[in-house]
C-alpha cells in the first residue's frame, strides 16, 4: 500500500536526530572540515546514541531491533543536515557491521558483531571505491582468485573511510564472473594501509587507499561464506544511504539561503523579492521534495528486501545531480559571501560534489 | 507506514486501467489527425467487459483512494489523452460547483457536464485580472466578455465563468456564475487549434448580453468586501486536487514515450541495465535512465501530494510542487525520447511526436510553471502577492 508517513517511532528518530545535528554536529563542523580529522569525543556521542547496535541481533549483543534502512534513510537525513562528513564518519561502522549482519554466515556473525556492541567506539569500514578514471562499482579491478580453500585478492581501494582506525575492511572484488566482498582484517599479510588521502570534500573523514597484495583470505571470511552475498544489493544499500545525506545536505543550503536571500538587499530591495532569486529556491524546494521520496523509495525496497538495483540507481542519478546543482546555487545566491570559508556554503558546495561520486562507504 | 508497494488488489485494478488504456490508443491517432472527438463509447467496450476479471472493491489495506486515482490518471493517459473506452460525464467545473456552488446549484447541475471558463485573451495567469462583467439587472445577471481555451467546451452541457461584479472591487469583485447551454447571448463560435490535445473540445465562448436568474452565482454571496478575496480563494482551492491530476495525466503520456523508447532500444540491442557505472553504459542508456529517473521522482511527488489529500492533511505547496515538476518533467522526458530515437522519434507513423505535443500543455493550464514557482517561493519566503509577484 502506497504510503508517505513516517511511523510514530521515526518521527521520534527525526526528532532526535535533528536535534543531535543541531547540538553536536554544525558546531564542530568547520573546525573537522579545517583540521580534516573528527574529534574523538564526537564518535563517543555517536556510539551513546547507539546507531550502530541498536539493529544488530541480541544474541551478539545488540538491541534486537529490526532492521530498519527507511528509518535510517530518514535519520542519515537529519545528520546530513547537521554536517555531511560527520554524518557519513557516524555511520561506518553501521555499514561493515550491517552488511555482515545482513549476509555474514553464523561464525562472521559470532565473531565480528559484538565488537560493534561495546561501549567503546569501534570502526570497521567497507572498502568499494578504487582509484583512476571511471571507476565502476560493478566492475572493480581488485580480483579475488580461488586458491584451495581461500581466496587471493590483489588490488587497490581508496576513499576507504575512517581507514586510519579500522579493525577490518570489507573489501569488494571481481571473483571471476560474480562480485564477492571479503573480510580483510587490519594486520593481513600483504595489505598496505596509506597515510590519510586529500580531498576536495568531506575532509574531516579521515579515508585512507588500500594496496592489497596477495591477500589470503579464508573462505571463512568471504562475506555469506560458501554462498557468498549480492554485492549489487550492498551497492543499492549504500546509494540510499548517500542519497539521504544528499537530501540532508541540500535541505540546509535551502534553509541558509532563505534567511540570507530575504535580509541581503540589492537596488533597493530584498533579493528575495526578484523572481530570478525567488524562482530558484522554489526550484530547490521541488527538487529537494522529489530527492527524498526517491530515497525513501529505494530504502524501502532494501528493508522489504526487494531487488533495490534499479530504485537505488535512479535514486542515486537523481540525488547526486540535484544535491550538486542545489549546493552550486546556494554558492551563487551567496555571491562572493558563498565563496569565503567563514560562510558553511563554501564546505557544503565541496561535499555535495564528493558525495556525489561515492560508492560503498555507508549502508541504510 | 512508508511504503511504495502495490497491493495484489491494487495492481489489478491498476491491470485494468491499461488494458482499456491499450485498446483506446488504436484510435488515438485517427480522432487526433481529424481533430474531433472520439465517441462517448468504443466499439470494443462490450467485448472488454463481458472478459475482463471483476477487480474486488478496495479495502483498507488497500492503496488509499486519491493516489489510486492519480496512478489510474497516469494509465489512462498512457494510453491516449482523450480516447475513452466509455467517456465519463464531468469537467472541472464540476469541481468548481462542488467548492463554490450551496448544496442546492450543487443539487441542481451536479449532474451536467460542466466546463470552466476563466481564461480570456488579456488575462490567464492572472485571473484578478478578468474582463467578463456581470451586472445585475432586476432578478438577473446581463453578462458580458469572451473566455477562450474552454476545455471540454463544445460537449459541455453548462460553464462555470469566472466574471467581475465590480471591476473597483479587484478579487473581491470576481464570481463565478453558472451558464446554462442555449442560453440566449452565450455562443460558441469555434474551437480552438492546438499543438496537441487535437481531439480535446477547446473552445472559445462569447457572452453578449447573456441574462441569467439572479440564483446562478455559485455561493449566493454579492458581497464585495474589500480587504478580503471573496470566493476567489475558495476557487483556488479547487487546484490542489486538479493540479496533481493535471501532473498525473502528463506524467501518463511520458511514461508511454518512456516504453515506446526502451523498447525501441532494446529492440535495437541496447540493454537497459542499471547499477552500473558511467563507464559501462552506452551514452543512449545513460541517458535513458536519467529520463526514467526524472520520471520517477516527477511521479513520486506527485503521489504524496495526492496522499496528503488522502489524509485530510495540507497540500497547498505540494499541488504546485508536483504540477511544476511534472510540467518540466513531461517536456524533458518527450523531447529526450525523441532525441534518443532520431528521426523516428519524429515520424507521424509512431505516436511518439504526438504524446510529446499533447503533454506539453501540462506546464501550461492549470497554472503554469512560473505560478507554480510563485506560489511555492511566497510559501518558502513567507511571502504575500504584495511582496512577491
Amino acid at each position: 500500500m502506497i504510503s508517505f508517513g513516517p511511523t510514530e517511532e521515526q518521527e521520534i528518530v527525526r526528532d532526535t536526530m535533528k536535534e543531535f545535528a543541531q547540538q553536536a554536529m554544525r558546531p564542530i563542523a568547520r573546525d573537522s572540515d579545517e583540521a580534516a580529522s573528527i574529534p574523538q569525543d564526537f564518535f563517543d556521542s555517536v556510539w551513546e546514541l547507539g546507531l550502530t547496535s541498536t539493529q544488530l541481533p541480541e544474541e551478539h549483543g545488540g538491541g534486537g531491533e529490526p532492521r530498519a534502512p527507511v528509518t535510517n534513510a530518514i535519520l542519515l537525513e537529519e545528520l546530513g543536515y547537521g554536517d555531511a562528513t560527520l554524518a557519513v564518519a557516524a555511520m561506518v561502522p553501521s555499514g561493515f557491521a550491517n552488511a555482515v549482519a545482513d549476509y555474514g554466515t553464523r561464525d562472521q556473525k559470532e565473531r565480528l558483531l559484538p565488537l560493534f556492541c561495546q561501549p567503546t567506539f569501534h570502526a570497521a569500514s567497507l572498502a568499494v571505491v578504487e582509484p583512476g578514471a571511471v571507476f565502476d562499482a560493478v566492475k572493480p579491478r581488485t580480483r579475488a582468485e580461488p586458491k584451495g580453500d581461500a581466496f587471493v585478492v590483489s588490488g587497490v581501494k581508496s576513499f576507504v573511510p575512517l581507514g586510519d582506525r579500522a579493525s577490518h575492511f570489507l573489501v569488494v572484488a571481481r571473483n571471476g564472473e560474480r562480485l564477492d566482498a571479503f573480510i580483510v582484517p587490519r594486520e593481513a599479510e600483504g595489505l598496505t594501509i596509506s597515510e590519510p588521502e586529500k580531498n576536495l570534500g568531506l575532509r574531516g573523514l579521515t579515508t585512507v587507499s588500500l594496496e592489497l597484495e596477495r591477500v589470503e583470505v579464508p573462505q571463512a571470511d568471504r562475506l555469506g561464506g560458501k554462498e557468498g552475498c549480492d554485492v549489487r544489493n550492498l551497492l543499492a544499500s549504500s546509494r540510499a544511504a548517500l542519497s539521504a545525506v544528499m537530501v540532508g545536505l541540500s535541505r540546509g543550503v535551502l534553509a541558509d539561503c532563505i534567511p540570507y536571500a530575504k535580509d541581503r538587499v540589492a537596488f533597493g530591495e530584498a533579493i528575495a523579492k526578484k523572481q530570478s532569486i525567488a524562482f530558484r529556491l522554489a526550484e530547490m524546494h521541488i527538487e529537494i521534495e522529489a530527492m527524498r521520496w526517491l530515497t525513501w523509495k529505494a530504502a524501502s525496497f532494501v528493508e522489504n528486501r526487494l531487488d533495490a538495483t534499479k530504485s537505488a540507481h535512479l535514486a542515486r542519478c537523481y540525488v547526486a545531480e540535484k544535491c550538486m546543482w542545489v549546493a552550486d546555487n546556494g554558492v551563487q545566491i551567496y555571491g562572493g559571501h558563498g565563496y569565503i570559508r567563514d560562510n558553511p556554503l563554501e564546505m557544503w558546495f565541496r561535499n555535495a560534489r564528493t558525495l556525489g561520486v561515492l560508492e560503498g562507504t555507508i549502508g541504510v | 507506514m512508508i511504503d511504495f508497494t502495490l497491493t495484489e488488489n491494487d495492481k489489478a485494478r491498476l491491470a485494468r486501467t491499461r488494458a482499456e488504456a491499450l485498446i483506446c490508443r488504436k484510435y488515438a491517432r485517427e480522432y487526433e489527425e481529424r481533430e474531433e472527438l472520439a465517441p462517448d463509447e468504443l466499439p470494443e467496450r462490450k467485448e472488454f467487459l463481458a472478459s475482463a476479471a471483476a477487480v474486488p472493491e478496495p479495502g483498507p489495506d488497500d492503496t488509499p483512494r486519491p493516489v489510486m486515482m492519480a496512478l489510474q490518471a497516469m494509465g489512462a493517459y498512457w494510453g491516449d489523452y482523450s480516447i475513452r473506452l466509455k467517456r465519463t460525464g464531468g469537467g472541472l467545473g464540476n469541481a468548481a460547483l462542488t467548492a463554490a456552488g450551496t448544496k442546492e446549484q450543487q443539487a441542481k447541475w451536479g449532474h451536467l457536464t460542466l466546463s470552466m471558463a476563466i481564461t480570456e485573451p488579456g488575462c490567464g495567469s492572472d485571473p484578478s485580472m478578468v474582463q467578463c462583467t456581470a451586472v445585475l439587472d432586476g432578478d438577473e445577471w446581463v453578462i458580458n466578455g469572451e473566455k477562450i481555451f474552454v476545455t471540454t467546451g463544445i460537449r459541455a452541457e453548462g460553464a462555470v465563468i469566472w466574471a467581475t461584479i465590480d471591476k473597483s472591487a479587484g478579487r473581491a469583485g470576481i464570481k463565478s456564475f453558472l451558464v446554462e447551454r442555449g442560453t440566449p447571448g452565450f455562443e460558441v463560435p469555434y474551437k480552438e487549434k492546438k499543438l496537441g490535445i487535437r481531439s480535446d473540445d477547446t473552445a472559445v465562448y462569447l457572452f453578449k448580453d447573456c441574462r441569467i436568474p439572479r440564483e446562478n452565482l455559485l455561493g449566493l454571496d454579492e458581497t464585495t468586501p474589500k480587504k478580503s478575496s471573496g470566493g476567489f480563494r475558495g476557487v483556488m482551492k479547487t487546484f490542489n486536487m486538479t493540479r496533481p491530476m493535471t501532473a498525473a495525466m502528463g506524467l501518463g503520456l511520458a511514461e508511454a514515450a518512456l516504453d515506446f523508447t526502451r523498447e525501441q532500444l532494446e529492440g535495437a540491442g541496447f540493454a537497459i541495465e542499471y547499477g552500473a557505472g558511467l563507464g559501462t553504459l552506452p551514452a543512449v542508456v545513460e541517458k535513458f535512465i536519467r529520463l526514467e529517473a526524472l520520471f520517477e521522482a516527477s511521479v513520486l511527488n506527485t503521489l504524496e501530494c495526492v496522499w496528503l489529500a488522502g489524509q485530510a492533511k495540507p497540500n497547498n505547496m505540494e499541488s504546485s510542487v508536483c504540477k511544476a515538476h511534472a510540467g518540466s518533467a513531461v517536456r524533458v522526458i518527450t523531447q529526450g525520447c525523441i532525441e534518443l530515437l532520431g528521426p523516428m522519434g519524429v515520424s507521424r507513423e509512431h505516436l511518439l511526436e504526438k504524446w510529446m505535443r499533447d503533454c506539453r500543455i501540462t506546464d501550461i493550464y492549470e497554472g503554469t510553471g512560473e505560478i507554480q514557482r510563485l506560489i511555492i517561493a511566497r510559501g518558502l519566503l513567507e511571502y504575500t502577492r504584495a511582496d512577491l509577484k
